[in-house]
């Protein structure tokens, strides 16, 4: 614990300095300077992107450009339902997403309640999150039908791994805290709710990272096989079609969700940081 | 006040506040059985202030978590008032090496912390409370959080926590470790005032002789120098009665200059 650095809290600050005003200065040029680089790669990748079919270094029919894909972005939207598509991926991907956070979270605080049944489960575990999901999309859609294979997907991507990350955190908190719990007579439940969960906070947002973008992937994945709509629907048909317009406005559809979601994370995360640091 | 005198001539005048009776503590593990304690046995009178000195590993912290209820202990009985304790007890306040406040609390919330899980949060404990934090000079830093204060504060906030819920004897497990020396005297000064006006029971263990003598009644030492590990020891006995060495000690006059020397708390094999 870092109590060294902060020994001389709350002293009333004099105006800055020169030098600090420069420091701010350089800092602020040098935040400004990442996102002006940021956009750049950016605008070079959409540049490119754009240039080298149109001068058939790049054959179009295999890579579309950017340009294209607007028309066919609005003709979706107008009469391909693409609304709908992205309604269906995104709610799959967010109910996915809570299912596979819910039962991690319960199952890695069951493991951490009894050490007996974690050394029981343990390699099933490991074996269970190496198995290549992907092999059972077929069996999903016999067992779950149509509609529910796309969350069972999601659900068998993201919460393995969910289950060791959030079970990990709950190992790693200090067992000196716990011992403090301990001395005031806390039981298990206590133990859990007033330490493990609060003090796993900064791992919980890790798992909440990935996650999302293993349910994603996990919907996707679905949609390829069984579902009749969905961004992972419009990507396999315009494919099957050789219609790459359709592909790839999709996956910059699905680009675009992405960032939104990276966003989000991004926000609570600074939040939950100032307090967690 | 009752004395260190009390205890190392006559036990039996004065109802034992904390009493150790033949406690043995061994460790299991695949590897083996580890016997971090043998035949320690000793009694500590209402208010009075012990400390417990030794090296590391010779079994102190595992002492204190045997007083507080928090590990039973193999054979003999830990009793406080008389009664064995058998699991966390709310009379016995335990202060850890560290501070271990909870950074995602504020620094009132972590004084309540003891209270809220013994189900005694209400007005008169948060009152109490920000009391205590006031005594500890901590009064403006009600709603800071831990990372918001300096060491010695934070030890101090910790101070507070213990004595939220009213505990009657005091554990310290080495509370001012972690800190600088001008800070750890500071405080340790400031801890020492708070215990005493409170009339606490307190047993401090510590590795520092200087601070234990400055501070305490009473000084236990361990009669054996470390805990023995490998398998089992054949401990005899322990001498039961401690033998006081200083001669002036075993009747101190005053609590500044009686500190005691207790040989006893462990037997050679």
């Amino acid at each position: 614990m870092n109590t060294a650095a902060n020994t001389v809290p709350l002293r009333p600050v004099r105006a800055p300095s020169e030098k600090y005003l420069a420091y701010l200065r350089r800092d602020r040029a040098r935040r400004r300077n990442i996102r002006i680089a940021q956009a750049l790669l950016l605008v070079l990748f959409l540049c490119a992107w754009e240039i080298l079919p149109r001068m058939h270094v790049l054959n179009p029919l295999l890579t579309s450009y950017p340009s294209a894909l607007w028309p066919t972005f609005v003709e979706l939207w107008k009469n391909g339902n693409l609304a709908h598509h992205i309604a269906t991926t995104v709610s799959a991907t967010v109910v996915g997403f809570c299912l596979s956070m819910a039962i991690g979270i319960v199952v890695a605080a069951a493991l951490w309640w009894s050490d007996f049944l974690y050394k029981v489960l343990d390699p099933f575990l490991v074996v269970a999150n190496a198995m290549p999901k992907i092999a059972f999309v077929p069996i999903f859609y016999l067992w779950l039908g149509s509609d529910y294979a796309v969350y069972g997907m999601a659900v068998a991507i993201a919460v393995f791994v969910t289950i060791m990350v959030v079970y990990a955190g709950f190992r790693g908190i200090d067992l000196n805290k716990v011992k403090l719990a301990h001395t005031f007579g806390a039981s298990r439940w206590q133990v859990l709710t007033k330490v493990v969960l609060p003090g796993s906070v900064p791992t919980l947002i890790a798992a909440v990272k990935m996650n999302i973008g293993l349910a994603l992937v996990g919907v996707i994945v679905g949609e390829f096989q069984s579902a009749d709509s969905g961004l992972g629907f419009l990507i396999m048909n315009g494919s099957q079609v050789f219609k790459l317009n359709i592909v790839m406005t999709a996956i910059a559809v699905l680009a675009l969700i992405s960032s939104l979601m990276y966003l989000a994370i991004y926000r609570i995360e600074a939040a939950v940081a100032r307090r967690y640091g | 006040m009752m004395g260190a005198a009390v205890h190392s001539l006559k036990p039996a005048a004065a109802p034992a506040k904390v009493e150790l009776r033949e406690v043995c503590l061994s460790y299991f593990t695949p590897e083996g059985e580890t016997e971090a304690l043998s035949n320690v046995s000793f009694s500590l009178a209402p208010g009075e202030f012990v400390s417990l000195i030794g090296q590391s590993g010779c079994g102190k912290s595992t002492l204190l978590s045997l007083i507080a209820g928090l590990i039973p202990p193999t054979s003999g009985a830990v009793m406080i008032d008389g009664q064995p304790v058998v699991k966390p007890n709310p009379r016995i306040g335990y202060m850890l090496q560290q501070d271990y406040l909870f950074e995602w609390r504020t620094i009132l919330d972590n004084v309540m912390l003891g209270a809220e899980i013994q189900g005694r949060r209400d007005a008169r404990s948060e009152a109490r409370a920000v009391h205590l934090l006031e005594k500890c000079g901590l009064g403006a830093f009600l709603s800071h959080t831990p990372r918001q204060l300096s060491g010695g504060m934070r030890q101090r906030a910790a101070l507070a926590r213990t004595l939220v819920t009213e505990p009657d004897v005091i554990l310290l497990d080495e509370p001012f470790s972690a800190l600088d020396s001008q800070t750890r005297l500071a405080i340790s000064d400031e801890v020492v005032d708070i215990l005493r006006r409170e009339g606490k029971t307190v047993v401090l263990v510590t590795h520092d002789i200087g601070e234990a003598i400055a501070m305490t009644d009473r000084v236990i030492v361990p009669a054996g120098s470390r805990a023995s590990t490998a398998s089992i020891t054949k401990g005899r006995p322990a001498p039961r009665r401690s033998r006081p060495v200083p001669a002036r000690s075993s009747t101190p006059i005053s609590r500044s200059s009686g500190t005691s020397w207790t040989y006893t708390w462990r037997a050679e094999p």
